[in-house]
């Protein structure tokens, strides 16, 4: 490597830096200033290091590394290998957007609160850090609490705010149901023997069935914190509660994590190269996948306060991603590697593209707040006027995560239809049959996506404000400052650079695909694939290039409008617009976020929990009101809330709070131990 | 891949059709006047109406935003990218490679997505009504197109409409039954897509309505010419991508130009018998109430899905 630290030696210097930076962002206790010109500039600096670690990770092979911290005879492993590495890419590449955005976001915040903010904030990085460098199952845990904890202290910034709290405890305790699922998923695969490094976790021989236990297990915890239904419920309440940039890290990169940990725990080490890994495991991802997608699109599409609809789609992607998942493991558990690696690349990507897209857009949506100080879709109106450079990058997200070629989401999801089309080679007739149903599912969520979108960007941005003038903040909206613009700006430059060469991170991810699974792309797709074509299985099967698309529709576009401009004479107007003969039009007349949403509530009503009071055609004040709830609340998460105080009312009646009964409780247990163990 | 003929084809193919499509729209309007026993406008009626068009002064409400302004030109960049992805008159182009048919639904789901934006941009009531109508159809209409494409795809083992229509136009003779599913979702699909009866009428600006009309109802002058031209061109690439999966015998190969008289002859053709079809359709059917569109379209989904499993099935 010649001067270059190796690069896990580096990620740990990284990891290191962001630490540092936490602490001493407190040592000047109370200065604001140094927090926001330092701590945050060179958490991003750190970032950008650590992208390019873990590219180079990806072409190198695996390192590894032990720690003298921990506990005695127990201490830290730490390795890298190209999965790692490609995380730690992500982890790198859209922290350091987001962190040169937060140092321009928190501008005014109070010194005290920034400073702590600053901590969190940088143990959180690092501790995402650590749990795609940890290599035994105690350090991942460790850092796994570490990053649970340390964001909710972020989630619960505003904590004077009761439904702040809530949504905060709602999180914890979600993030611990999926722990313990995670410790129980470790302790079945380690069986007893003591040594808990993940060498010894791939080594172990399952039974069958308890490799399906540790995969459910491992499956339920890890997508607890993904987002997956129906373990989604903490995702819209914290989401919106957090302050814009964490919303950020936590929608773009924390719930990545997760994906990371499915991956490597299922495909790693339960399934790896020893092919353990069951096609039925597989339809279970699946739809669990394809409910996750249409749910978190449908419940995005009703929504209202702009960062709860953010954190819908946040649902909806992890919902493609475990598609893209599901349909690698089918297709390895009926021996098809090829076909699976395609499919476990398209979800691999999908959360690279995912992570920069739904970054930008919660910078974007960050920046209206702070301007604005609005939520509500339903308030505001006209802020490209105000803010047009917000509105610009805040369009390139909207694109992309409407999956339109040609930017990054829509190559994802064209990998992941391409990996459904190759369920012709399936022997099972029922799997082949299905495995287009759900690209069906993925077909229909993208176009309610583009629907989805539409609505945000034409009430928020589009149109006029809704409100009259001296009653709304709208028309003195000023635009984001240069360190927000900044960080947008690098993240929307993410979307085209991952839209536009996708080739790059195909070669990448089939490296990452070959070292789990022992397989790659075939020889074709390799063959075909240039920096221009990207061709996933042979050329003349599928392939599309996006820069041809993307040069190809410039150029006619602007060939159009130079043919326009050469012969036409160029006359030009500016007038009121037209009121189809009816002049009292206001403002207030425009379509709210609603109303866009009304077709999609009658459409599919029956989802939807959904409470309308209507004016009587007596009310001196009509007014009309509608609530739309998560019909899960009502199902899963108040039965589960009744029954355990119900239960811990029973258990309390144990407690007397008389210390003779206390002592007659030790020594009836001390009796019982003496009796039953010996 | 590419060679000079190969892009002289390229070249010609995409001046042909942005250049032929008013005439298809004219021939529609002219049959469906006949049928229902009107005297039928000129043939030329639609490059009469662009002319006048380009010839006006445009107007612009106060609060135009630049992509209110941008939108007729990307309308117009995206159909004319389409025309240059589908095999009108030859199959083997050299841009076909770029763009699959995954790809050609994103060039008009891109399209759309335009077209609804600048509809929200000036804030009238309408064109919030509109978009959120288009918004309606189309995310029914695209899964529905995309499937329908996907059991060609499977049919033909590619996702290349250059290879799909190969392989149909030149293997035996042989009934599908999942293409004749598909076909008929394609034509529910082409009828919502392109503003027609029973989705949309195009000749209609009741406000109750029209779905299309609104979207379009703060442009005029030579952006509304190119919306209008771009709609024309549409229709054509609808009808082409159908004449491609369905009937695609006659097609030239790229730079075989002993073929493309013929060609040109069987497209010419088609098109007049689709044109025809569609008038056809537009006089007998009525328009459907707007919350009826899901319904139909759902029914197109449904359809299309079913040609997928029957593929699979009868495939065995």
């Amino acid at each position: 490597m010649g001067v270059l630290p190796s690069p896990l030696a580096g990620s740990l210097l990284v990891a290191g830096v962001w630490l540092v930076v936490a602490v001493a962002g407190l040592i000047p206790a109370g200065n604001a200033a140094i927090a926001r010109r330092f701590a945050f500039p060179l958490g991003a600096l750190a970032g950008v290091a650590l992208a390019a670690l873990g590219l180079q990770t990806v072409w190198l092979p695996p390192q590894t590394m032990t720690l003298p911290l921990g506990l005695p005879d127990l201490p830290f492993h730490l390795r890298v290998d190209p999965l790692a590495g490609f995380f730690l890419m992500l982890l790198g590449s859209v922290s350091a957007g987001i962190s040169v955005y937060a140092a321009g976001y928190f501008r005014e915040e109070r010194s005290g609160r920034l400073t702590l903010i600053s901590l969190q904030y940088h143990v959180f990085l690092a501790s995402m850090a650590f749990v795609l460098l940890a290599d035994d199952a105690y350090l991942f845990m460790v850092a796994w609490e570490t990053m649970a904890l340390s964001s909710y202290f972020l989630v619960i910034t505003d904590h004077h705010l009761p439904a702040i709290r809530r949504a905060g405890f709602l999180y914890l305790l979600i993030a611990h149901l999926g722990a313990i699922a995670i410790l129980l998923c470790f302790g079945v695969l380690h069986g007893g023997r003591g040594d808990y490094t993940f060498d010894a976790l791939r080594a172990a021989q399952l039974q069958p069935e308890w490799a399906s236990v540790a995969f459910l297990l491992a499956f339920f915890g890890f997508g607890a914190k993904a987002g997956m239904i129906p373990l989604h419920a903490w995702l819209p309440e914290a989401h919106p509660a957090a302050p814009s940039p964490v919303s950020a890290l936590m929608s773009g990169i924390m719930i990545k994590t997760a994906i990371y940990g499915m991956v490597r725990v299922i495909f790693d080490l339960i399934g790896g190269m020893s092919g353990n890994v069951r096609w039925e495991w597989g339809m279970v991802v699946l739809v669990v996948g394809a409910g996750t997608t249409l749910f978190g699109v449908l419940y995005a599409l009703v929504q209202h306060d702009l960062k709860r609809l953010l954190a819908y789609h946040s649902v909806e992607n992890i919902g493609i991603i475990l598609l893209g998942l599901g349909m690698a493991m089918v297709f390895i558990g009926f021996g098809h590697p090829a076909a699976g690696v395609l499919g476990l690349i398209a979800a691999l990507y999908h959360t690279l593209n995912h992570a920069v897209f739904k970054g930008l857009l919660f910078l974007g949506a960050g920046s209206i707040l702070h301007s604005t100080g609005m939520r509500n879709l339903n308030d505001m109106g006209g802020l490209i006027r105000g803010m047009p450079k917000t509105a610009f990058y805040f369009l390139i997200g909207a694109l992309a995560i409407s999956a339109l070629p040609p930017l990054n989401g829509f190559v994802s999801e064209w990998l992941t239809f391409q990996a459904a089309l190759q369920a012709t080679v399936l022997q099972n007739g029922v799997v082949r049959s299905l495995l287009p149903l759900f690209a069906a599912t993925l077909a229909l969520a993208g176009a309610l996506t583009a629907m989805c979108f539409v609505k945000v960007y034409g009430i928020a941005f589009l149109g006029r404000p809704r409100e009259p003038a001296h009653r709304s903040p709208l028309p003195h909206a000023g635009d984001a400052g240069p360190m927000e613009r900044y960080g947008m700006a690098w993240l929307a430059a993410g979307c085209f650079v991952l839209g536009l060469f996708p080739t790059s991170f195909l070669l990448m991810l089939n490296r990452v695909g070959v070292s789990l699974t022992g397989h790659g792309l075939s020889d074709d797709a390799l063959i075909g694939s240039g920096w221009l074509w990207l061709v996933p299985t042979a050329m003349g099967q599928a392939s599309y290039s996006p820069v041809i698309f993307f040069v190809v529709i410039v150029a006619v576009t602007l060939l159009a409008f130079l043919l326009v401009r050469r012969f036409y004479h160029g006359r030009v107007r500016f007038s009121d617009p037209w009121d189809c003969g009816y002049p009292e039009q206001t403002p207030r007349m425009q379509d709210t976020a609603d109303a866009f949403g009304q077709p999609i509530r009658h459409v599919f009503g029956p989802i939807y929990r959904m409470d309308r009071r209507l004016p009587g055609p007596e009310d001196t004040e009509p007014r009309y009101s509608l609530k739309v709830d998560d019909r899960h609340w009502y199902w899963l998460y108040l039965p589960v809330a009744r029954a355990a105080e119900f239960v811990s009312s029973k258990i309390a009646l144990l407690q007397q709070g008389r210390i003779s009964i206390y002592l007659l409780y030790s020594f009836i247990t001390l009796i019982a131990l003496l009796v039953f163990v010996r | 891949m590419s060679s000079a003929p190969g892009i002289a084809f390229q070249i010609l193919q995409s001046v042909f059709v942005v250049l032929a499509a008013p005439l298809l729209v004219g021939w529609v309007n002219q049959c469906r006047a006949w049928l229902q026993n009107r005297s039928a406008p000129s043939l030329l009626l639609p490059y009469y109406t662009l002319a006048k068009l380009f010839n006006k002064d445009a107007v612009f409400a106060h609060d135009a935003s630049p992509i209110f302004r941008w939108t007729p030109y990307v309308l117009f960049g995206c159909m004319w990218l389409a025309a240059g992805i589908v095999p009108v008159l030859a199959t083997g182009l050299p841009f076909a490679p770029a763009a699959d048919i995954i790809a050609l639904v994103g060039v008009f789901a891109l399209a759309r997505m335009f077209s609804a934006l600048a509809a929200m941009d000036i804030g009238t009531s309408f064109g919030g009504l509109g978009a959120r109508r288009e918004m309606l159809i189309g995310f029914l209409a695209e899964p529905a197109m995309l499937m329908t494409l996907f059991t060609a795809a499977f049919i033909s083992g590619s996702t290349q409409l250059t290879t799909i229509v190969d392989t149909l136009a030149h293997r035996e003779f042989a009934l599908y039954p999942s293409l004749a599913f598909a076909a008929v979702a394609f034509l529910m699909v082409l009828l919502a897509e392109n503003a027609r009866i029973p989705i949309d009428n195009p000749t209609t600006h009741l406000e109750l309505t029209m779905v299309h009309e609104a979207l379009i109802l703060e442009y005029s002058a030579r952006h509304l010419a190119l919306i209008e031209w771009a709609v024309a061109i549409k229709l054509f690439a609808y009808m082409t991508i159908g004449i491609a999966l369905f009937a695609p015998w006659g097609i030239a190969d790229a730079g075989d130009w002993s073929a493309l008289p013929y060609a040109f002859a069987a497209l010419a053709g088609k098109l007049a018998l689709a044109g025809a079809g569609l008038a056809l359709i537009e006089t007998l059917l009525a328009k459907l109430r707007l919350f009826l569109a899901p319904e139909f379209l759902s029914t197109a989904f449904l359809l299309a899905v079913l040609g997928m499993l029957t593929h699979f099935l009868v495939k065995g």
